[in-house]
């Protein structure tokens, strides 16, 4: 938004004719420093007390006097507590299962807490949904010690206590009741059992209460679609594990789709098992992380989207779809075509906020028969209502709200009329917000409630029909903070506390006899299912008995879905907005682990931008460059949607963005109550026009260049396909393994050998068969880019956070990076031949193999320290820092480092990270390693390393170390299972495995002996003891 | 307190020889106070005090003493006190110690009294003792406790012993031999004087001249350069090895022994009372930190002991000497109580906690990984092997060099712990044979590797 207001540093500056003003704008320094009449006067000079040799005594003395008083060792205090909790030990782990529930991400996760702080979130393995932490419920541990937290509640502005606030609310809310102004509750979406209990209970209290359920980003059309034909507004449940066949509308089902969670699902059919594997068609116009996972992706603009939809349906249904632009028809023949031989083990899915968009693609669903659709639970993790916020804020602007309770929500930021917003909540008479950050919302509402993190509160959630879950707090409240429920209750003048509140909800409704600290123990709950042949049953026969009304009268509207489908036009470039994996809706844009994550696709951390295709670049003259610090530039443009602009938005060149589309991310250009290094990007909420992702576009060029922080500048592999090795299903079923996945060869007195053969090794192999032998598999088919993985090794092992500027300068820390790459011809396979035929003019192939395809195939790579055992970085360190391990491991000793970073340059992978300063304690990185609210979620067993040092990834040795003295302890063999490093315990899709080779019975042994087994750069010779799979890719190509 | 240390130091033996008379002093008075209880006892006829003193350490001495309010009241002459104030006999008493809450249930007055004035907890009923134990527990009860006594004779003595031993000090002792040497200087200088003079008048000269002649040693020493240029070496070498010395010293804290803000002694603790290292350290079984333990483990003990006893023969001279009367320690309690918000007199927690800020004394640096129940649960290894004599440390020091040396020659050198650990089994047969050895020492195991403690 632009703001037409100036802003004035003096008074002076009001005055046009004001000389000074000029004066200053010209030389900021009109006085001279007076160096020169201070050492030309002779006199004055020679008068002087101190005289050179003086101040070189002083200095001399004051460091000899420094250097002596170092060897003092400093005094530490000890303070052990009064009377010690008997849960908790000093030094040993506490784990809580608990749920997030934020509105945007809901998980069931459990809870790593160390002498009573919160330091890690982990997955819940219980859970059977929703129990895998993305990246965002990962770093949401960071938030919770959020230096810019509302600290207690205020009203305009000042600190108030809870008492007056709880008494002014209810005399407002008392003396209302009477009036025809009503009270409203305009909340995130909660699914949460007790706080819809204690809602209803607050209209009972105050009937003229209206609760309005507000997502920032909507799925209001999947909502009412699903509620149109199913009776419940609620979204479908999907297994994709089921599915053979998933064609995707835009879907971004791996990233936050319909509340996400559905990655670990999707990751289970994608491995190749008995050589079947699912296949993923996904039509969309930004390249997603689901598109980027996909076996055929076709760029396509909304518009394109909706009418292959519609003919899609008319091919399946047998209908004839006329209209429409012919040029989709190809892909809906070819997907018709598939979808018909799966049959019901296909599935499609769309991510159109469209109601008939959503309406057709429950139909086909049903048509199909799906088998990975699941209408009868459905999923509650959306259930903002559009029309009801619409009405809400023509409500407060004509004065018929008299009171507004927000939770969860920042409508001053969110919403696309957010002026109006403001402009209605001044109308207001009681305004309240429960706020975790002084945003938006908070500044322009009269009373903040300073909200609780989820890490303090008490709650639970139905993700999914009869999957229910609790959350408990894990630490005391750290401000003077209270959550929502808690003052609902007040202010309804019950005394109960939410705890019992939720328990009494539990013990009547939901556990049915069974044992409420269970639950609370396990986090999750399932309501006992009814055995599943008699839901079938009941089910075929009351769908064949309605068959012909239900169809009857559900045909009539679909055809009216399908008709407008087709006939959907669009008026020039498309916008597409879209949530960041990393990001979101925003409402953890203060977390600076978030802000660092690098985007799985562009690479770019600490900003949003718009992303247009090549094509539309050269036509709008739109950049990218890099500068000659490895930096990326980029242009800037100006959008306009619909009158409102957004100046400055920076461009990446997105290879696979669909021509005249353009994408732009939510969650960022947040401003309020936050530091200035978090306030990044810019706010695509401005342009999310009634609440429709795709938007017409006007895309204007503006001056200037922006400068991104990216952290992979390489966009193609360039044909050397060792590094992501993959193939086609049928080449992996029908082929020797040898065709698909080569051993490299090397000469040894004129034979070709293996590399991996002894006598092609310049170094003697170390036994390591006795003990433990840590080995790391990373499937390439399993693997979706999620980067849960980099976050939860961020937390683990107390990784740093450099900033903007010194990620742009190549010095990101991240000890796991997810390389992506793109390929330069249709598939990577295509590069490898351009490159191998390719004997003249080498080099302008390999220039042209630099330039990723306008829609490529995308791989992404976890790449962490590769633990070699033949190390390169070993024999270069000229102080043994790092020395390998029997069991494996490369081991950092920092202490013993100085920094020369010969091993950084000697290693294959490039995952070693130089510490170029402190970053801790020092306020040129005021993250949170720089207050003592963000030092309480460092990792107490691993050190927080010191400048001048290398690091880099540890296999976490601290957790297997723990493994091994456990077992010690209990004088027990390590079970398979039991090992774990951060990334691979975060990895919910499974394609992270971790554990000991020299156990025969584990898992990894067995991945080990695989056939798609390979190591990154084998032909290197470092034996690295993290190896890949091959990654599989189920298209029509031979 | 300084003061007094310096008296004591010569008057050890006298000290020493009014101690001994003071303790049989105390003996004679315990046995005449027996002798009176023995007498009391048989003329009311109906308990031994004696093993009514042994049942009621057994099992009343956890709430009750005598002469002082606990858990539970005040037990000193209860019966008379009972049969004064309240016209209760021994049968009300019999039936509240064999089953309170079954009194209290029954709505008897007294019992309700006493339930509520002491926080409604319910006495431990005791229906093992019969009627005749607990006339023996009510006769120790109604003897006069004559420990206190006692114990003001024996301040009185100590009192006596204190102001004896003034008297003549180091400063005098050392004053006199710097008036010796300074006569023996004096007298050398004079000697040497009149020899002189003697020589002068007897005509002899003075070998002045001849000396003049001879090159000085060190001149001769200078003009040798090969002796300067070894000497010069020698100094280098020497030097740097002292200065490589002191270095190696800095940040080494061996012997270390910071000030507490409690006086806490070890050797009373666990040496004199034997209380096993982990009673209190008890996280050193499962965690990294050994701990120090948090003040409610503190009163699991010092609930009711309020005071210090010490020995029955009473402080050591050497504890005199230090100021450690028993008075001091009994204050050192007060403290833990004042950090803890005990308040004596109700037997209850105040609330008003003041954390006690130790000084920490053994500070590994933050880039060593040091776990204790690797070293005291798997390993075996008893805690002196590194804290050293804790069991005599009246203050509490940095007994090891907590050196990376120090830890690597004990893994080189310690042999692992494996009989009956189903973990190293399979382990220990492998590498017993590749090292054709029985008992595997750490560093075989890999104990030396830089990542198992740095990380």
């Amino acid at each position: 938004m632009a703001s037409n207001k100036k802003y004035w540093k003096s008074e002076a500056e009001l005055n046009p004719n004001d000389s000074i003003v000029e004066a200053l704008r010209q030389n900021e320094f009109t006085e001279q420093i007076p160096v020169d009449e201070f050492l030309g006067d002779k006199e004055n000079l020679s008068a002087t007390t101190t005289n050179r040799r003086d101040f070189l005594k002083y200095v001399g003395f004051s460091t000899a006097a420094a250097a002596v008083a170092a060897c003092e060792g400093p005094v530490h205090k000890s303070i052990p507590y009064v009377f010690q909790p008997d849960r908790i030990v000093p030094g040993v782990a506490n784990y809580y299962a608990t749920t997030i529930a934020d509105g945007f991400d809901f998980a069931s996760i459990l809870v790593k807490t160390r002498e009573g702080r919160p330091i890690k979130i982990e997955n819940n393995t219980d859970a059977k949904v929703n129990g895998g932490a993305n990246a965002r419920v990962q770093a949401s541990v960071l938030s919770l010690y959020d230096s810019t937290r509302v600290q207690g509640p205020m009203a305009n502005g000042e600190p108030i206590e809870w008492k007056i606030l709880d008494a002014t609310v209810r005399a407002k809310l008392g003396s209302l009741a009477n009036s025809n102004q009503q009270i409203v509750l305009l909340t995130q979406t909660h699914a949460s059992p007790s706080t819809d209990r204690l809602i209803a209970e607050f209209k009972e209290a105050y009937p003229n209460t209206s609760h309005v359920v507000y997502d920032a980003i909507s799925e209001d059309a999947a909502l009412n679609a699903f509620n149109t034909m199913y009776g419940e507004r609620a979204l479908p449940d999907y297994d994709f594990e089921k599915a053979e066949l998933i064609v995707s509308f835009g879907a971004d089902f791996l990233g936050d789709w319909q509340g996400g969670g559905y990655d670990s699902s999707y990751a289970k059919g994608r491995v190749p098992k008995n050589g079947k594997m699912s296949k993923h068609i996904q039509l969309e116009s930004n390249m997603s992380l689901t598109g980027a996972n996909a076996d055929h992706r076709y760029p396509m603009t909304p518009t394109q989207q909706k009418i292959a939809l519609a003919k899609l349906y008319g091919k399946l249904n047998g209908s004839n779809v006329g209209g429409g632009t012919s040029d989709v028809d190809e892909a809906v023949d070819q997907m018709a075509a598939h979808i018909r031989k799966a049959g019901s083990k296909a599935v499609v899915v769309t991510g159109l906020n469209d109601i008939n968009a959503q309406t057709v693609v429950l139909a086909i669903n049903k048509l199909l028969s799906s088998e990975a659709m699941n209408a009868e639970q459905p999923r509650y993790v959306r259930q903002g209502d559009v029309a009801k916020v619409n009405k809400l804020v023509s409500d407060m602007n004509a004065g018929r709200v008299g009171a507004l309770i927000m939770d969860g929500v920042n409508p001053a930021y969110s919403l696309p009329n957010a002026a109006d917003f403001v402009s209605g909540l001044e109308k207001v008479d009681v305004s309240v917000s429960f706020a975790y950050n002084n945003d938006e919302t908070a500044q322009a509402a009269k009373y903040v409630a300073a909200a609780s993190h989820y890490l303090e509160s008490w709650g639970d959630a139905q993700i999914k029909k009869g999957h229910f879950s609790l959350a408990q707090p894990t630490i005391r409240e750290l401000f003077d903070t209270r959550q929502f429920q808690s003052s609902l209750l007040t202010w309804m003048g019950n005394d109960k506390s939410y705890y019992d509140y939720i328990k009494e909800t539990w013990d009547t409704s939901i556990l049915q006899g069974s044992s409420w600290n269970q639950a609370l123990q396990d986090g999750v709950f399932v309501t006992s299912e009814t055995p599943v042949a008699d839901v079938e049953v009941t089910d075929a026969t009351a769908s064949s008995e309605d068959e012909s009304s239900a169809e009857q009268s559900s045909i009539a509207p679909i055809a009216a879905a399908v008709r407008s489908l087709v006939n959907s036009t669009s008026g020039g470039t498309e916008l597409v907005l879209y949530s960041k994996v990393g990001m979101g809706d925003g409402r953890q844009a203060t977390n600076p682990w978030l802000q660092e994550f690098p985007d799985p696709i562009s690479r770019v951390s600490w900003d949003n931008y718009i992303t247009v295709s090549k094509a539309d670049a050269e036509q709008w003259g739109f950049e990218n460059e890099n500068v000659a610090n490895g930096g990326l530039d980029g242009s800037y443009a100006k959008l306009t949607v619909d009158g409102t602009v957004l100046e400055n938005v920076p461009v990446i060149i997105q290879p696979g963005q669909a021509k005249n589309t353009i994408g732009l991310s939510f969650g960022y250009g947040r401003r309020a109550g936050m530091k200035a290094e978090m306030a990044t990007g810019v706010n695509a909420f401005s342009l999310y026009k009634n609440f429709s992702e795709s938007q017409n576009v006007t895309v204007e060029k503006a001056s200037g260049m922006h400068e991104f922080a990216c952290v992979q500048l390489h966009k193609t592999m360039m044909g050397r396909g060792d590094i992501i090795k993959e193939t086609t299903l049928e080449i992996f079923n029908t082929k020797d393994k040898h065709e698909w996945n080569y051993m490299p060869q090397v000469t040894l007195n004129h034979q070709e050998i293996p590399v991996t053969s002894p006598d092609a090794d310049l170094w003697q192999e170390f036994d390591r068969s006795i003990g433990h032998h840590f080995n790391m598999s990373i499937d390439l088919n399993a693997c979706t880019g999620c980067g849960a993985c980099v976050i939860a090794c961020h937390a683990e092992n107390n990784v740093p956070v450099v900033g903007k500027k010194e990620i742009r300068l190549s010095r990101d820390m991240h000890w796991l990076r997810i390389d992506r790459y793109y390929s330069s011809e249709e598939t990577f396979a295509q590069d490898e031949q351009t490159k191998d035929e390719s004997a003249d003019g080498y080099r302008a192939t390999m220039l042209e193999l630099e330039n990723p395809s306008e829609n490529p195939q995308v791989a992404f790579q976890p790449v962490m320290c590769q633990h070699c055992n033949h190390a390169p970085c070993e024999t270069v360190c000229p102080v043994a820092a790092t020395a390998h391990s029997r069991q494996g491991q490369n081991h950092m000793a920092y202490n013993r480092c100085v920094g020369t970073r010969y091993c950084a340059n000697n290693c294959p992978y490039k995952v070693r990270r130089f510490n170029w300063f402190l970053y801790n304690n020092n306020d040129e990185f005021d993250f949170n390693m720089n207050n003592d609210l963000g030092k309480m979620v460092i990792n107490p067993d691993v050190n927080v390393r010191s400048r001048g040092v290398m690091e880099k990834c540890s296999l976490c040795i601290q957790m297997t170390q723990k493994t091994i003295l456990d077992a010690k302890r209990e004088g027990r063999v390590i079970k398979d299972g039991e090992f774990q490093t951060a990334c691979s315990s975060a990895c919910s899709s499974g394609a992270i495995v971790f554990g000991d080779i020299n156990d025969e019975e584990s898992k990894v042994a067995e991945l080990k002996k695989d056939d798609r087994m390979y190591h990154l750069l084998e032909h290197v010779g470092t034996k690295p003891n993290v190896f890949y799979h091959v990654k599989v890719r189920n298209t029509d190509e031979a | 307190m300084k003061k007094v240390l310096n008296r004591h130091l010569f008057t050890n033996v006298l000290g020493l020889s009014l101690l001994l008379f003071s303790t049989s002093f105390y003996a004679q008075e315990e046995a005449a106070a027996t002798e009176v209880v023995a007498e009391e006892a048989s003329a009311s006829g109906d308990g031994d005090p004696v093993k009514g003193k042994q049942l009621f350490n057994q099992n009343c001495a956890a709430c009750h003493a005598l002469n002082r309010k606990m858990t539970g009241p005040a037990l000193a002459n209860v019966e008379t006190r009972l049969a004064e104030d309240e016209g209760l006999d021994r049968e009300w008493l019999y039936t509240w110690i064999k089953n309170s809450a079954g009194m209290i249930a029954s709505g008897d007055s007294y019992a309700n009294k006493i339930y509520a004035e002491y926080n409604q907890a319910a006495m431990t009923a005791f229906p093992t003792l019969s009627n005749q134990d607990i006339d023996d527990i009510l006769a120790y009860t109604a003897a006069p406790p004559p420990a206190p006594a006692a114990a003001t004779a024996t301040a009185e003595s100590e009192g006596g012993s204190g102001e004896g031993s003034g008297g003549i000090s180091n400063e005098i002792i050392l004053g006199a031999l710097v008036l010796v040497f300074g006569l023996l200087v004096i007298m050398l200088f004079l000697v040497n004087n009149t020899l002189r003079s003697i020589a002068r008048a007897n005509g002899v000269v003075l070998e002045k001249a001849k000396a003049e002649k001879r090159v000085p040693i060190w001149k001769a020493f200078a003009q040798n350069q090969f002796l300067v240029l070894v000497a010069a070496i020698f100094l280098l070498l020497g030097s740097a090895y002292f200065a490589y010395g002191w270095m190696m010293q800095v940040g080494v804290d061996q012997g270390y022994a910071p000030v507490q803000p409690i006086h806490y002694s070890h050797k009373i603790h666990a040496g004199n009372n034997k209380i096993e290292c982990k009673y209190c350290h008890s996280s050193a079984r499962v965690s990294k930190h050994s701990g120090i333990p948090s003040l409610n483990v503190c009163m699991n003990c010092h609930k009711s002991i309020y005071e210090y006893t010490g020995n029955p023969e009473g402080p050591s001279a050497e504890d005199l000497a230090n100021g450690y009367t028993n008075e001091f320690y009994t204050g050192e309690i007060k403290k833990l109580y004042k950090a803890v918000g005990w308040d004596e007199e109700n037997q209850r927690y105040t609330g008003e906690t003041q954390p006690v800020e130790w000084v920490r004394i053994h500070n590994l640096p933050d880039f060593a990984y040091f776990n204790h129940s690797q070293h005291v649960s798997v390993a075996g290894i008893e805690c002196q092997t590194c804290h050293g004599p804790v069991e005599e440390m009246e203050i509490m020091y940095q007994y090891a060099p907590l050196t990376m040396g120090w830890c690597i020659n004990c893994h080189r050198e310690t042999n692992i712990k494996v009989e009956g650990n189903e973990y190293y089994e399979a382990i220990h047969a492998e590498l017993s044979k590749k090292y054709g050895v029985e008992e595997l020492t750490a560093a075989m195991m890999g104990g030396l590797e830089c990542g198992k403690c740095h990380y």
